[in-house]
């Protein structure tokens, strides 16, 4: 059954290009971003039962790597991009990691806040590296060799480069399928589930916490190179807490407790925030009263809400 | 030496206000274990009502002097707000963090939108109205004489908040629920009466604080989320739940930002985060805060 739904999921992800117009597909761009930055996030949050509020910090450092490398270094080669960027975010995230996994809960999320933090007023203030406010250009890239130098920029998002970024949700999302089924992944909930005992049983939970730490670094850098691309720009909104805010948001709307919960959560916010944005001025307000109603009523989020209809309807 | 006296009076003005809502957070987080995201929001919140308010009263006739007593009452006005907010965050007191820190979230999303509907998205101010109670000086320094107003304002909240925790038997009996909430609920405190009170002066010290703040500053929609992370800098220096590490925050965090501001401004709220991150190797629970496990 699950199968079944992956295998309809990614045939209509393919199929969306033809079926709706060009603006939507920029639309559910970056929900195909999120979606992998936030498999990520959730090895880390729902796995490892480690709640970031700062991870935007490693969406940041993704779009600003990608940034750097197209204008300033002249890189064109996506693949390139994306190796290096997340590369980045890896070598950025081993300090961070090894400081914060010594916490857990409240304290964990607050370093981690605290560290995005630090980065957004770098961003900020330095003006001369970073572009202050208003970031830096980002250019397109070149996918596998070829520059589609004949198409104009919408042209090229829903088309190649859209394909490409689904292609690389299906390969990053099979990669962490396997990553959490793997033992690393069942110490991971061992470390969650009971700390002590896992240590006793010879988890070694700080470093099996590191370890997730920096695969979810990786994910959110490739999520943001894709972000930034997509929006021409790198700016430090990026790595400001209120967006290390809407990662959460959109993991929990989906539901951390499931795999699939966080690109459920992905898709769901971008494309509600996108529909309030385009209905009223107050999308804020009626995105907290959805984020209320979900924590409050619904806190195994729209995949736990959907197993349990299905539970209910399910032929016996 | 002027100069000195100068960051030092600026800095310890900032942290006067800082303070007041720190303050907040730490009675919320002592004993409701929230850390309220939605704090800056209340200060915020504060600070446009404390406009509305001082202009109210004087086109109603009021003298402008008399506009730092409006704006306390502003704020203490706000109290409204409190029960109605702890109500719906008392759905997640079991719950695991993550749903709590969540819930405040939503409430910034919230009042982000709500500060934009009644006051519009362009910065408010009071004008100079600050100038009208003149400016001190000593020792060849010169400062509004509001801004000394506040400080006092703010050692006074502290003293009485100090007060009211250690001598009085409510007092007491809070302190008691934060250390300990299934044993006091066994030896018949109203738990659920005191998390409201609780919340509502948490609620109470973000509001007043920003409409204190609000003659110096203009209120923008960018001060709730901005807030939060001073706010944050504050209890982490501090040790999260401690009166005490509210106030050495305060006056670290205001002081560092008046000399970063003046000597090196790329280094603002860099210096902040350094200074938390060190803080947080060093002394994971802050410099008054309880030890954790």
């Amino acid at each position: 059954m699950r199968a079944l739904l992956v295998v309809a999921a990614i045939a209509a992800l393919v199929a969306l290009p033809s079926v709706v117009s060009p603006y939507y597909v920029t639309v559910i761009l970056p929900a195909v971003a999120y979606a992998i930055a936030l498999l990520g996030f959730n090895l880390l949050f729902g796995y490892t039962g480690l709640l970031s509020f700062g991870h935007a910090l490693f969406v940041a450092i993704g779009g600003y790597s990608a940034a750097v490398l197209s204008a300033k270094l002249g890189v064109k080669s996506f693949e390139l991009v994306l190796l290096i960027s997340a590369a980045v975010s890896v070598l950025v995230a081993i300090p961070v990691a090894l400081l914060s996994v010594r916490y857990v809960r409240i304290f964990f999320g607050i370093l981690t806040l605290a560290f995005g933090m630090l980065f957004h007023s770098f961003l900020f203030k330095f003006y001369d590296l970073t572009g202050g406010d208003t970031g830096l250009r980002v250019l397109r890239p070149s996918l596998f060799g070829r520059e589609f130098a004949d198409m104009d920029k919408t042209t090229f998002l829903v088309g190649p480069f859209y394909y490409y970024c689904v292609a690389l949700l299906v390969v990053l999302g099979f990669i962490m399928w396997r990553i959490v089924h793997s033992p690393f992944g069942l110490h991971l909930m061992a470390a969650r589930e009971h700390p002590r005992k896992a240590e006793y049983l010879g988890v070694r939970v700080r470093f099996v916490r590191f370890l997730a730490f920096l695969v979810s670094a990786f994910y959110c850098a490739i999520g943001g190179v894709i972000l930034a691309i997509n929006t021409g720009q790198a700016d430090p909104e990026l790595a400001y807490w209120t967006h290390s805010g809407d990662l959460v948001f959109m993991t929990v709307l989906g539901g951390f407790a499931s795999f699939f919960g966080p690109i459920v959560g992905a898709f769901s916010f971008v494309a509600l925030k996108g529909e309030l944005m385009g209905l009223t001025g107050y999308w804020r307000f009626v995105l907290g009263v959805v984020l209320v109603i979900m924590v409050v009523l619904f806190p195994r989020g729209l995949v736990g809400v959907g197993q349990q209809v299905w539970a209910k309807v399910r032929p016996r | 030496m002027t100069a000195f006296l100068d960051v030092l009076i600026g800095g310890v003005f900032h942290a006067a206000v800082l303070f007041l809502v720190a303050a907040g957070l730490q009675l919320v987080f002592g004993v409701q274990k929230i850390v309220n995201l939605a704090c800056g929001s209340f200060y915020a919140l504060g600070a446009y009502f404390g406009i509305s308010a001082v202009k109210w009263a004087i086109a109603a006739g009021m003298p402008p002097g008399l506009f730092i007593f409006v704006l306390i009452v502003a704020g203490l006005a706000l109290a409204v707000i409190g029960p109605v907010i702890e109500a719906l965050l008392r759905t997640v007191y079991r719950r695991d963090e993550a749903f709590q820190l969540l819930l405040t979230f939503a409430l910034v999303l919230m009042f982000q939108d709500i500060l934009r509907f009644f006051w519009g998205a362009n910065p408010q101010e009071l004008g100079d109205l600050v100038m009208s109670y003149g400016k001190l000086s000593a020792g060849g320094v010169q400062v509004p004489t509001y801004n000394v107003l506040v400080i006092v304002a703010s050692i006074a909240i502290a003293v009485g908040i100090g007060a009211f925790l250690q001598r009085t038997r409510f007092g007491r009996i809070l302190r008691a629920t934060a250390e300990n909430r299934e044993m006091s609920q066994a030896l018949g405190v109203n738990v659920t009466w005191i998390n409201a009170a609780v919340f509502t002066l948490g609620t109470v010290l973000g509001t007043v604080g920003g409409a204190l703040v609000v003659p110096t500053a203009a209120a923008s929609l960018d001060m709730p989320v901005e807030l939060v992370v001073e706010a944050f800098a504050v209890v982490v220096i501090g040790g999260l739940g401690s009166m005490r590490g509210a106030l050495t925050g305060a006056l670290i965090v205001g002081i560092m930002r008046a000399l970063a501001i003046r000597y090196y401004a790329e280094l603002e709220m860099l210096a902040i985060y350094i200074v938390v991150i060190a803080i947080l190797i060093a002394r994971p629970a802050g410099l008054h805060g309880k030890p954790i496990e």
